[in-house]
């Protein structure tokens, strides 16, 4: 009886710090791995956080790919926030430049985070950003505005039946 | 009750005691009023739905309804019932005194209704109770969550502790109490899938919990795990919870499959078919389990690879559960069948669940979910597999083993009234949410396009005779308690075998305090 009471005991704590480290899986594992894989598969539009270094450019001037921009202001978020084209045809492999318009219509200091998103999914991992306002936080003053770059390539390996891309910013106010 | 019973009025002997039949007792009473609770939700639910336009209730409330109708029905009716058979029948099944571990057994009730008790008080709390449904998806549970959404939290807790208690000291008495000869091959196939079970648990409330934490932390410690502003990511929540919430669903189907296991061979007059085979089916499909959560978010824009792995991977489990759905039919084949109303839900089952079967594999093609996907057509697949899956079971075993239990039997035509109006008043209110899923009607949503009235009206009118069902229900089962005929021979079906059917009925307070040797004994014909 009184090994059978250990056996118990023995079972009763595995099982325990079975279920505590299932908990701590969820936060030390599954979030980060989320995040990895994502980086890597370019999955949900993320596009990658660093500027991207091109091995050679091949400039395909055969095609053209309209490149819309969309921003959107999270809840709440009172800035003025706009791209100063909305519309624009590149060549993939080509450097393109474009800037976007943001004004604290506030009274007060704020700081700002774009997050970037690209659609279709698909085409996120061939957009790639050499420069780009949404790599850094945005501090803005009282009634201050600010003419914030992007610069950008189409991947030339871009499969060819994408003929759109779409990159969505989303300001969010991130004022401590 | 018998020998040694304290009195059954004192409210001390309830609040103290570390007896399983007791507290599987308490577990069961407090799963039917829960059970009640969530099914009132439901009424409020269709009534709304009777016809287009908004009639009775505002959509913030039919939302609070259609949310706090989940989460009871899962965690406060069907969760504990099992939970409840199971402190019943497990010590008695394999030949064990008690639970192996009674003061953590009492514990595990007692936190339940608490935990209840805050979740259904957040109706009346101001913006409401949680309108975002069972799911609980960020943003919605977080930046747009009502403040008592905390309270949900702390709910949902606390039933994670308690199921994580309950399935401890299930795993513990399984694997340490048989009685000497019952090996693990000669358990009956409850308790085989309890201990399956029980392990999933074990794996994935933590997850849950850890989930829900993490909305606790963004909305109240300035964290992002689903805040895209900080970095974080909403999709991320789907995936930590139905990684949590696939496994669930086999959480709550596998002790029925292995309650109508123990059922349609007593009715059959035969041993259960390809025992073996139970046992490594109910094995795959929890591994199984594990790998096709991202089924339940085909449209979130996974890469195609993915899609196709969880797609296939998903249709593979129809493999073991065909396996089981076979075994039960041929143990019906040939056997000296007879219906009375165990079997008669335990049948029930087999046909329902089996057209719920078929219409979560037609929700498992990736490119054809795109059209069922937050439809009706997810609303009736579940509620078959949920409903007449689970409850179905649960009725089966409340009829099957309440003779066996409080030593009355029940009153056998009331039974069968009972099955037939549940069996039609289900199908009425279901089998048409196939349809107007199909053709569009989206889930959660209070109002509907007109053409979706007639079909609407029907499931309403079945979801009245589906529910007032309940209440004859209800009724047997309180008045047989009260005053229903003696039963006095120890086995009350003819072709029941099991430990359960060798102690006196009602069974006593204490049972198998000397093991009983089953070394000898060939329990299955493990054919």
């Amino acid at each position: 009886m009184q090994l059978l009471k250990n056996n118990t005991i023995d079972l009763t704590v595995k099982l325990v710090m079975a279920s505590v480290a299932m908990f701590v899986f969820v936060f030390v594992v599954m979030v980060p791995l989320y995040d990895v894989l994502c980086d890597a598969l370019g999955i949900n539009g993320k596009t990658s956080g660093r500027s991207y270094v091109a091995e050679k450019i091949e400039v395909d001037t055969t095609r053209e790919i309209t490149v819309q921009f969309v921003t959107i202001n999270n809840s709440n978020m009172p800035w003025i926030f706009e791209p100063s084209e909305v519309i624009t045809n590149v060549n993939p492999g080509a450097m393109n430049d474009v800037t976007f318009y943001a004004k604290n219509t506030t009274n007060k200091y704020m700081s700002a985070q774009a997050i970037p998103s690209v659609s279709p999914a698909r085409a996120s991992t061939y957009f790639h950003k050499t420069e780009c306002f949404c790599f850094d936080k945005q501090d803005l003053g009282a009634n201050s505005e600010i003419l914030m770059p992007l610069r950008y390539i189409v991947d030339q390996n871009l499969p060819k039946d994408i003929k759109t891309i779409t990159l969505s910013y989303t300001i969010f106010d991130i004022t401590e | 009750m018998s020998d040694h019973a304290p009195s059954a009025t004192s409210l001390s002997r309830w609040l103290y005691t570390t007896n399983h039949k007791d507290i599987g007792s308490m577990y069961l009473w407090f799963s039917l009023s829960m059970f009640i609770l969530g099914g009132a939700f439901a009424m409020v639910i269709r009534a709304e739905l009777f016809q287009p336009g908004m009639q009775l209730i505002d959509p913030n409330f039919y939302n609070q309804m259609t949310t706090l109708h989940g989460l009871v029905m899962i965690f406060g009716a069907i969760m504990p019932a099992f939970v409840g058979l199971a402190n019943w029948l497990i010590p008695i099944m394999i030949g064990a005194p008690d639970m192996a571990l009674p003061r953590m057994n009492n514990w595990s009730f007692w936190i339940l209704p608490p935990a209840f008790l805050m979740l259904a008080s957040t109706l009346f709390m101001e913006g409401g109770a949680p309108a975002f449904g069972w799911t609980a998806y960020a943003p919605l549970s977080t930046t747009y969550a009502p403040p008592s959404v905390t309270f949900f939290i702390f709910a949902v807790h606390i039933l994670g502790v308690s199921s994580i208690m309950g399935s401890i000291n299930i795993i513990a008495t399984i694997m340490n109490m048989r009685a000497p000869g019952m090996t693990y091959m000669k358990m009956p196939m409850f308790v085989w899938t309890w201990l399956i079970t029980a392990f999933l648990l074990v794996a994935v409330m933590p997850v849950l919990a850890g989930a829900v934490t993490m909305m606790l932390m963004d909305i109240h410690f300035n964290t992002s795990f689903f805040s895209a502003a900080g970095g974080g990511d909403p999709v991320l929540y789907q995936h930590i919870f139905w990684f949590f919430g696939h496994p669930e669903v086999y959480i709550i189907i596998l002790p029925a499959f292995g309650v109508i296991s123990e059922i349609i061979p007593t009715f059959s007059r035969k041993t259960l078919f390809g025992y073996s085979s139970m046992v490594y089916a109910t094995a795959s499909i929890a591994f199984m389990s594990f790998i096709v959560w991202a089924h339940h978010m085909y449209t979130v824009g996974m890469p195609v690879a993915g899609e196709l792995f969880f797609m296939y991977a998903t249709m593979l489990i129809a493999v073991p559960t065909g396996v089981k759905v076979f075994n039960w039919v041929s143990t019906m084949w040939r056997g000296a069948l007879t219906f009375e109303t165990p079997m008669l839900f335990a049948i029930g089952f087999l046909i329902l669940f089996t057209i719920g079967g078929f219409s979560g594999l037609m929700l498992s093609i990736a490119p054809a979910d795109f059209q069922y996907h937050d439809t009706y057509f997810v609303v009736a697949h579940f509620h078959y597999v949920m409903v007449a899956g689970a409850v179905f079971s649960i009725t089966a075993a409340v009829y099957y083993w309440l003779p066996k239990m409080c030593g009355r039997m029940y009153n056998e035509t009331m039974g069968k009234v009972n099955f037939w109006i549940s069996f039609v008043g289900f199908n009425i209110t279901f089998f048409p949410q196939h349809f107007v899923g199909l053709a569009g009607m989206p889930r959660r949503v209070p109002d509907y396009a007109l053409q979706f009235a007639d079909f609407n009206m029907m499931s309403s009118i079945g979801a009245f005779i589906y529910g007032m069902s309940q209440l004859l229900f209800m009724y047997n089962v309180i008045a047989t308690v009260i005053a229903g005929k003696p039963v006095e021979e120890n086995k009350t079906w003819e072709g029941a075998s099991g430990l359960e059917w060798t102690i006196p009925t009602p069974a006593p307070y204490h049972t198998f305090e000397v093991p009983p040797d089953l070394t000898k004994e060939k329990i299955h014909a493990t054919a």
